[in-house]
């Protein structure tokens, strides 16, 4: 039994039965089987538009895996994933549909600081049009009120979230492993300097409680972000291939804002492939939570 | 590295002068235990070997009584230390430039794979020292992780040093890419005589700023844009191969180098040396060992031009030594007529292509990094035939796109072995940030190790077939020999990881696995 689905988000546990949150994805793939069943052999193209923000910039940890996994898992749904890099100075994309951002190094939360202020109204627009967005670590820290650096200078956000994080001298790194009302457990690796605290009693919500690592700060015991369809969070490993339901709640809300609902359309190949790479995350995920931290 | 000191984080390269100074003060204090340290570190070392103590204890020991043991001995060197660093290829290239200065006549000291921090140096460098503390090398060749590189260029200042590159690296260590380019700009500002920097990585050929006369600056690089695509650094990975190309061309602002790699075939490889372009053939395999070897080229003309130089001078000294000046002791060395033969030697050999190139056909791989073992395999008829499985390390996202373009997939069996300790890189991230599409076409046999998961999940979402997983490295070994006996055969590892296979290698078959490093 899984500690979301009880509502129990206890930070205690330290029970590794508790990881069969992934199951659902099986579920899914046989609830599409009926579903695809009746659908004819061809297929139409039916578009869905991702926007990675700044990869030039503030791609690192691999937070290449995060748009490959989102990509290909359109694919074996039946929709095509069109990509758009868009980096600083670049005419924004006619439609999103999905955006997805990443960390950085210091010097590329600078270069792409003074354009994430001036399209600022447009993601926060976005965001409250309810467009689902994933942003990591660096991006994740920027799309709050501000970075507060350890000379006390202010870097300021977008306020998609309503937090703030404060630089300090210790970096926190290591395996974590947290637990999500909405997506059960999340595996991951963090590795960040900055202290993120959320503002109580906002719209902004903790995306997990951390059940070994440290996650936004060393004092709350929170982890990440959420507001609209907005997910923040400083988990690296990338965090969607081994949390493949974050994906599809990603993909599920894209799908259904374009095209009324979620109908993938797959073949044998297809929903086989899917089971595979789930698969391979349910075991990668519970090696993964057993590591030291 | 388990028990990385933060303090090399925290200090810039104007402050290591007052740190040398403070170290000095200290080892000056400790100078009257300068001879019992040899006995003593001998003995430390024995109890250690008995009692199965890690490599760095002696050189803990010997550090904390006698802090002037490292400088006092690499002083005893004319040609002192030379230091490799970067994240990729030290190994090989410190191998490589131990090996040409041996193979030009030098005495050279180097340190073991897997000591590359200041103890272990130590610890390297206890039982080649006589019981008067006497060590017969005209040079340390040091392989030094970069960290560690601050550490050592605190108390020693190198004649030379060769920065390869820098490359996302077991972030979790060093938490940025930057901050290895800092802690490597220490010992390019310590550096006394040469700097041998790659032109191509521009975080490492920018350090030439901080390099402060009388030291100079070499670099080394490619030839052309045909073999630089072969290189995409780190910010290259959203790139197209097309889009690299047209970017190089606006590379025609490069420094000149001293050596750069000009072509690479199976077995051969052509340099520039000087804008002269050469064939040599190689038993090195991998495109990046070749580029390194061009960084390794540089290195030891360097090396073989401050010998020549000090040669003259002690040969000229020898010969007024009646009318000595005692204001002038610092600029003497007085050296042995055949230490002295040895230097005139090696600038001599150096300064002829050919030798120097056919001393590098000769240089091995290092443990590890393309090296070959050879295993004996049953045949369908019964027959025993030596079946070769090549180890590649990959340590990193820059070194694994690398060694996946350097090595043909094709009539190869291909096995990946992943953990994820200290010495791997704990954060599985970086297996996202390499391209395995290369290995659709043949698919991978076997994945293993800690983390095989991670890895089998990452060739599912490239859509490369996986033969069989197995997370225990000897039943995956085991199974990976036994798919298709007669098969050459590839390991991609990371470094645990290879370890481990290798120790099983050594038991099953009939490999020559024994550890490389080039002795004193």
């Amino acid at each position: 039994m899984s500690i979301s689905e009880t509502g129990n988000m206890s930070n205690t546990s330290s029970d590794t039965s508790t990881m069969n949150s992934s199951n659902s994805s099986s579920d899914e793939t046989a609830q599409s089987t009926e579903q695809s069943a009746v659908q004819s052999t061809k297929r139409a193209a039916r578009p869905i538009d991702v926007m990675t923000l700044y990869p030039r910039d503030m791609n690192i940890y691999g937070d290449t895996g995060n748009l490959l996994v989102i990509t290909r898992r359109l694919a074996l749904y039946g929709y095509q994933p069109v990509v758009h890099a868009y980096n600083q100075g670049d005419p924004w994309p006619e439609h999103i549909d999905l955006l997805l951002g990443g960390g950085g190094q210091d010097s590329g939360q600078r270069k792409v600081q003074e354009d994430l202020i001036k399209r600022g109204p447009q993601l926060r627009d976005l965001a409250s049009a309810g467009v689902p967005m994933l942003l990591v670590c660096g991006l994740y820290q920027l799309f709050g009120a501000y970075f507060q650096t350890m000379d006390s200078d202010r870097i300021p956000g977008i306020n998609v979230f309503n937090m703030v994080t404060i630089g300090s001298a210790e970096r926190q790194i290591g395996n974590i492993v947290e637990e999500s009302r909405e997506f059960g457990t999340l595996v991951g690796y963090e590795n960040h300097s900055g202290r993120t605290f959320l503002v109580a009693e906002s719209s902004t919500k903790p995306l997990a409680l951390v059940r070994k690592g440290v996650g936004n700060n060393p004092k709350t015991g929170t982890e990440g972000a959420r507001v609209h369809n907005v997910i923040g969070t400083y988990l690296h490993g990338p965090l969607l291939p081994k949390n493949p339901k974050i994906a599809d709640f990603l993909i599920h809300t894209a799908v259904s804002r374009r095209y009324g609902k979620f109908d993938p359309q797959m073949s044998d190949d297809d929903r086989r492939e899917l089971q595979m790479l789930d698969h391979r995350a349910i075991t990668a995920r519970r090696i993964a939570a057993d590591r030291p931290r | 590295m388990a028990h990385q000191s933060m303090s090399a984080f925290e200090t810039t390269p104007q402050q290591d002068r007052a740190i040398r100074a403070r170290h000095e003060a200290r080892a000056r204090r400790s100078a009257w235990k300068a001879g019992l340290t040899p006995t003593l570190g001998k003995l430390v070392r024995h109890i250690a070997q008995i009692r199965g103590g890690g490599s760095s204890f002696p050189g803990m020991v010997v550090e904390k009584f006698d802090p002037g043991f490292l400088s006092r001995t690499i002083a005893q060197m004319p040609l002192g230390a030379l230091v490799v660093s970067g994240t990729n290829g030290k190994t090989t290239t410190t191998r490589m430039i131990a090996s040409l200065l041996s193979s030009l006549g030098l005495r050279v000291f180097t340190n073991p794979t897997g000591a590359n921090f200041v103890r272990g140096v130590i610890s390297s460098l206890i039982p080649q020292v006589s019981a008067s503390g006497k060590i017969d090398a005209d040079i340390a060749v040091l392989e030094l992780d970069e960290a560690y590189s601050v550490k050592f260029v605190q108390q020693v200042r190198p004649l030379f040093s060769v920065l390869l590159n820098v490359m996302r690296d077991q972030l979790d260590r060093f938490g940025e890419i930057d901050t290895t380019a800092r802690l490597l700009s220490h010992a390019a500002a310590a550096t006394t005589n040469t700097v041998v920097l790659n032109r191509e990585d521009p975080l490492i050929s920018g350090l030439a700023r901080m390099v402060s006369a009388p030291a100079s600056v070499r670099y080394f690089g490619l030839a052309n844009d045909r073999l630089r695509a072969l290189f995409p650094n780190d910010d290259d990975i959203h790139v197209s191969d097309k889009d690299l190309l047209r970017r190089h061309e606006d590379q025609s602002d490069l420094p000149s180098a001293d050596v750069t790699l000009a072509g690479v075939r199976a077995g051969s490889a052509d340099f520039q040396i000087d804008g002269v372009q050469r064939s040599t053939s190689v038993r090195l395999s991998g495109v990046y060992n070749l580029f390194n070897a061009a960084a390794a080229l540089t290195a030891v003309r360097a090396v073989a031009r401050q010998a020549g130089e000090i040669a003259q001078k002690a040969t000229h000294n020898a010969a007024h030594s009646a009318a000595r000046d005692q204001s002038d002791q610092s600029d003497r060395v007085t050296m042995s007529a055949s230490r002295i033969e040895r230097l005139k030697q090696c600038e001599q050999a150096a300064s002829d292509d050919d030798v120097l190139l056919n001393a590098l056909a000769h240089v091995t791989p290092a443990f590890g990094r393309g090296e070959t073992i050879h295993v004996r395999q049953k045949t369908a008829d019964g027959a025993t035939k030596s079946v070769p499985v090549e180890m590649v390390l990959v340590k990193n996202p820059g070194g694994f796109r690398l060694a996946l373009r350097s090595f043909d997939p094709h009539g190869t069996d291909t096995m990946i072995a992943i953990n994820d300790r200290d010495a791997d890189g704990r954060d599985m991230s970086w297996l996202w940030d390499v391209d395995f599409t290369s290995l659709r076409g043949q698919s991978v046999t076997e994945v293993s190790g800690i983390r095989c998961w991670d890895m089998a999940l990452r060739l599912g979402y490239d859509r490369v077939r996986v033969g069989d997983i197995q997370q225990d490295l000897s039943a995956g070994l085991q199974h990976f020999l036994a798919a298709n006996p007669t098969k050459p055969k590839r390991i991609f590892c990371t470094y645990t990881a290879m370890l481990a296979l290798r120790h099983d290698l050594a038991r099953s078959g009939e490999a020559d696995v024994s550890d490389v490093g080039v002795g004193a």
